[in-house]
């Protein structure tokens, strides 16, 4: 294993890892007539794409920092790639459970006989493309380029569905992602090469060397930042979220739960420490209203969870306030700040996926979306619950699930910065979570099923379950292994 | 020998070649004699840029007749690159017509229409080579007249082309009866007509003839670039004119105008008087408005041409914005701006030419399901289109970033971030419409059954290449922005003083 993963160099891995899911794309438009081989190069892609994502994970922990330009428009204006902790991580995430996905899509594509499958997985491909790009992006206009990217190439899965109620959710998507990131994000962008003449990715921040933390420049640049990237779903931004569960359950579990909304949370933590650096965020009035905002929707976004009787709906304003958690560590800009928000966007990935995924299942094997018909249906399909159980005890914070140790972290950074009203928000929210995300599981377990209730409803089928239980299996293995990834991201907070 | 008459060849040549155009049948020997005639164009206008560029500005004499007495043709480096771009565009959109013309235009025309596209290319080669001001009015006006003809001839597909060559007739006269006043009153005062003359005499003069004549150059020369209000001529033309002559009118017409426009602000008056300080006014308000106002409208038509034609309008507020800062960056942008803008719309009308050759029509449900109808045709438009929203790595994203890196080094009105956002808000309109473009074309099930006729070669290639140019422009930006910041540098210096070039 070890000898696989120095098998290239680390920049030879960074190129592979973002042109392989290119050539995938190939083999699956070519195959368009053969569904199986279809699949098969979906998953090869998959495992490549992954190992050499793995190879940059390893060599970044080891120090290394590979780093590619692609060309330079301008001087001081190119696509360029540069890897560090954060990033690595953040690609990570993604393209494992993008494999882990893949075979989800495959069971409940076919399983839902879905149309178009050839297109769904062709835009994955450029999905997971964008997502890589945006993780090993070395500079902000970089970041941009596959923000974009990764906003127009899931539209078509958003509305995959085709009817009137898919355009309609495609349209507040495209409207709020691609308007607030070109309205917002792009002149914050322009903003911070007119004022320090690069837009390079500096740990540390390149803010700072010219312009004062207290000036309203930086205020207004990171509120520009923070509702520039609405892929994290700072409220008021939070409402395409919700409209994206239009799409089939494997588009929600992969993109509205890893790579879009992480992309979203993933930049604002990178543009943090690495443009404006954490002692500057310090300093600046702005961190201290944009961290009041991201627990305002914390506790918003759970109300509102608690209202909804969809079950994806329920998660999807659930992923709403889970990522403003991200967003407060990134803001609370301290050690444990930091290093909560970085761990969040693994724990949180792998727990909501798994909530998913299970709600995928559900609705493959019994058809019900809706949780007032979910009673006594977890008798019938045990293990499908079981795991959504896990998945939903991580989201909440429960040991030994990956989710506990972000919330501990957090809740020690809101009291090292003096914020006790934070973690008042933290430990709320907690208990909403509880109230909300086990109440489905406790109908299924707990109610006896209604008399109408059809027969032959059975287990979800395998392709939906191993997914599922291998992320929720995951969130109990990253439990035990937070140390390790702790110590993965010290770089990142070095000198806090 | 050959290389001293280098600035009066790229004119002369399609000049002379149009009437021989005349003779030839009406089948495809004129469409490849007028390709090879611009061909040749614009490689002797790349020699020309090439030599500008490396030994300054050259002067020429025509018939060997000093400059009282005699015309004088002179070449700096902004001349010589919009005559390369105007050279290259027409080198490719000629061959492009050989074919695009087939549903276009009467086959009988075929001879008449390559003379008229050689005449009309003469007219605005002749615009950016000349020095001398009335020679100006006079390329202008055999250039707009031969393309009130060819506007005209798009009359075999739609009737209404008819109308919108007599409307774009009847205020392009307007325009240039009214340039031609202000250059009577500039003669009235200076009594020369060569620009560099012109300038030398009118320096620190400011009475009421020297105000008239500016007022009547801007406001001719304003309807002739279609500045926003004055721009009710265009979108019609645009729409009914044949593709062909719409992707070369679109790249190349407004762009000598705005051309000639900043030759008479920089060249020709180029002091600090009263009337340039509204001229600028004028440019950043206007430009502003019909960026936000054309943009709007574009984004309600479903007529594809007239949506781009709108979008023409709109892109011409950013170079005039450009222009208004009045500083080296601004004007510089404003090159940039109106090079990556002529490669872009040159793209878009071309593979929308296309789309009108193989399946007959050019409104929006035609476009429904194209990815799949015209994979190639569709790769282009989208390309094409992200390049004129502005998307990294694409021409149009250099040339808004230069004109906001200029916005932030000038001294505004209005405030740099304010500014930015504005673009930035009308960037967003350039997505709706390219978006819906895009969304029929990729994510719509074709309408009925249509025989696809598929695009020959002869259209396909020089489609192709100006497609490659807008990524190549948007990759390899530096060589184009640093050629655009001397030239304007060259120009304000002559002008304003204010370039610094010594």
């Amino acid at each position: 294993m070890n000898a696989l993963l120095h098998m290239v160099s680390p920049e030879a891995a960074l190129v592979g890892a973002l042109i392989t899911p290119l050539i995938g794309l190939v083999f699956i438009s070519l195959l368009d007539r053969s569904p199986d081989a279809r699949e098969a190069s979906t998953l090869a892609t998959g495992l490549i794409t992954l190992l050499f994502v793995a190879t940059v994970f390893v060599a970044v922990g080891e120090g290394a920092r590979p780093s590619l330009t692609l060309f330079e428009m301008l001087p001081g204006l190119s696509v360029a790639f540069s890897v560090e902790p954060l990033g690595a991580l953040f690609g990570l995430i993604a393209s494992g459970l993008w494999l882990v996905n893949s075979v989800y899509s495959i069971g409940y594509m076919r399983g839902n006989k879905e149309h178009a499958q050839t297109r769904f997985y062709m835009s994955f491909a450029i999905a997971i493309t964008a997502a890589l790009g945006i993780a090993y992006s070395g500079n902000l206009l970089t970041f941009f380029l596959f923000y974009e990217t990764l906003t127009i190439s899931t539209f078509p899965l958003v509305t995959h569905k085709r009817d009137e109620k898919a355009r309609a959710g495609g349209r507040v998507y495209i409207g709020i992602l691609m308007g607030t990131s070109i309205g917002l994000l792009l002149p914050a962008i322009i903003c911070t090469y007119w004022l320090t003449g690069t837009t390079d990715f500096v740990l540390g921040g390149i803010i700072a060397e010219h312009v004062r933390p207290t000036s309203a420049w930086t205020a207004i640049l990171l509120c520009l930042f923070a509702y520039g990237t609405a892929k994290a779903a700072l409220m008021p931004t939070h409402p395409w979220l919700p409209n994206a569960m239009v799409a089939p359950t494997p588009v929600s579990a992969f993109l509205h739960a890893v790579a879009v909304v992480k992309a979203g949370v993933f930049g604002i933590m990178k543009i943090s420490l690495y443009t404006f650096g954490a002692e500057t965020l310090q300093g600046t009035i702005a961190s201290d209203i944009i961290l009041y905002i991201a627990a305002g929707s914390i506790l918003i976004a759970s109300a509102i969870a608690m209202t909804q009787d969809n079950l994806k709906a329920r998660l999807a304003y659930s992923t709403v306030s889970q990522l403003s958690y991200i967003t407060l560590g990134a803001m609370l800009a301290n050690r444990l700040g930091i290093i909560g928000g970085s761990t969040q966007i693994a724990a949180h990935a792998l727990g909501k996926m798994t909530l998913f995924m299970c709600a995928g299942a559900i609705y493959t094997a019994a058809h019900k979306s809706l949780i007032s018909e979910m009673r006594g249906l977890a008798r019938v399909m045990p293990y499908t619950f079981i795991a959504y159980i896990i998945g939903a005890c991580s989201i909440i914070g429960l040991p030994p699930m990956a989710g506990s140790w972000p919330k501990f972290f957090l809740m020690l950074g809101s009291v090292d910065r003096g914020e006790l009203i934070l973690l008042c928000v933290l430990i709320i929210s907690s208990l909403m979570n509880i109230v909300y995300l086990l109440a489905p599981a406790i109908r299924g377990f707990m109610d006896p099923g209604p008399n109408d209730q059809e027969t032959g409803i059975a287990e979800a089928p395998a392709f939906c379950l191993v997914p599922a239980w291998t992320t929720a299996i995951g969130t109990i293995v990253l439990f035990l292994l937070m140390g390790d990834l702790v110590r993965y991201l010290e770089p990142l907070v070095a000198g806090l | 020998m050959l290389l001293d008459d280098l600035p009066v060849l790229p004119v002369l040549l399609p000049l002379i070649a149009a009437p021989i155009c005349l003779l030839f049948p009406n089948n495809r020997v004129p469409g490849v004699f007028a390709s090879l005639v611009a061909a040749l164009s614009a490689i002797l206008s790349a020699m020309l840029l090439a030599d500008v560029a490396t030994s300054g500005a050259i002067q020429y004499d025509l018939g060997g007749w000093a400059a009282p007495l005699g015309i004088v043709y002179r070449v700096d480096l902004t001349g010589a690159l919009v005559m390369t771009l105007v050279a290259t565009m027409a080198a490719l959109t000629m061959p492009y017509a050989i074919r695009g013309i087939e549903k276009d235009i009467a086959p009988s025309q075929t001879s008449a229409f390559f003379a008229m596209f050689l005449i009309c290319f003469a007219g605005l080669i002749g615009v950016v080579a000349t020095g001398d001001a009335f020679n100006v009015f006079v390329f202008l006006e055999i250039s707009s007249l031969s393309t009130y003809t060819l506007v005209a001839m798009g009359a075999k597909r739609d009737r209404r082309a008819l109308t919108a060559a007599f409307t774009y007739l009847v205020l392009g006269t307007i325009g240039a009866t009214f340039f031609v006043i202000g250059l009577g009153l500039l003669y009235q005062v200076t009594g020369t007509l060569n620009m560099l003359d012109i300038h030398e005499r009118l320096v620190g003069q400011d009475n009421r003839v020297v105000r008239a004549a500016f007022a009547f150059i801007f406001t001719g020369l304003a309807l002739k670039l279609a500045m926003f209000p004055l721009h009710q001529w265009l979108p019609n033309a645009y729409t009914f004119a044949p593709s062909s002559v719409t992707a070369f009118l679109a790249s190349t017409a407004t762009k000598v105008a705005i051309y000639a426009m900043l030759r008479f602000l920089f060249t020709v008056f180029g002091f600090q008087f009263g009337f340039m300080d509204v001229a600028f006014g004028l440019f950043l308000f206007l430009g502003m408005v019909g960026m936000f106002v054309a943009s709007l409208i574009a984004v309600f038509r479903d007529d594809v041409k007239t949506i781009f034609a709108y979008s023409s309008v709109a892109q011409i507020g950013y170079m005039l914005l450009g222009i208004s800062f009045a500083t080296p960056e601004g004007v510089g942008a404003a090159l940039v701006y109106i090079v990556n803008h002529a490669v872009t719309k040159a793209a878009l009308f071309m593979a929308i030419g296309a789309v009108v050759y193989s399946i007959g029509s050019q409104r929006m449900p035609a476009f429904r399901g194209l990815a799949k109808r015209m994979p190639v045709t569709a790769g282009a438009l989208i390309v094409s289109g992200l390049a004129l929203v502005g998307v990294p790595m694409t021409a149009g994203f250099i040339s808004k970033w230069v004109l906001i890196r200029a916005a932030f080094e000038a001294t505004l009105p209005v405030s740099s971030l304010f500014l930015v956002l504005f673009i930035v808000s009308t960037t967003l309109l350039a997505v709706g419409y390219v978006g819906r473009l895009i969304w029929e074309m990729t994510l719509q099930e074709p309408e009925g059954q249509v025989d696809v006729k598929p695009v020959p070669l002869v259209m396909l290639v020089p489609m192709l290449i100006v497609t490659a140019f807008t990524v190549f422009l948007g990759v390899q930006a530096d060589g184009l922005v640093s050629l655009s910041e001397t030239a304007a540098r060259e120009l304000l210096d002559t002008g304003l003083g204010t370039g610094g070039a010594h």
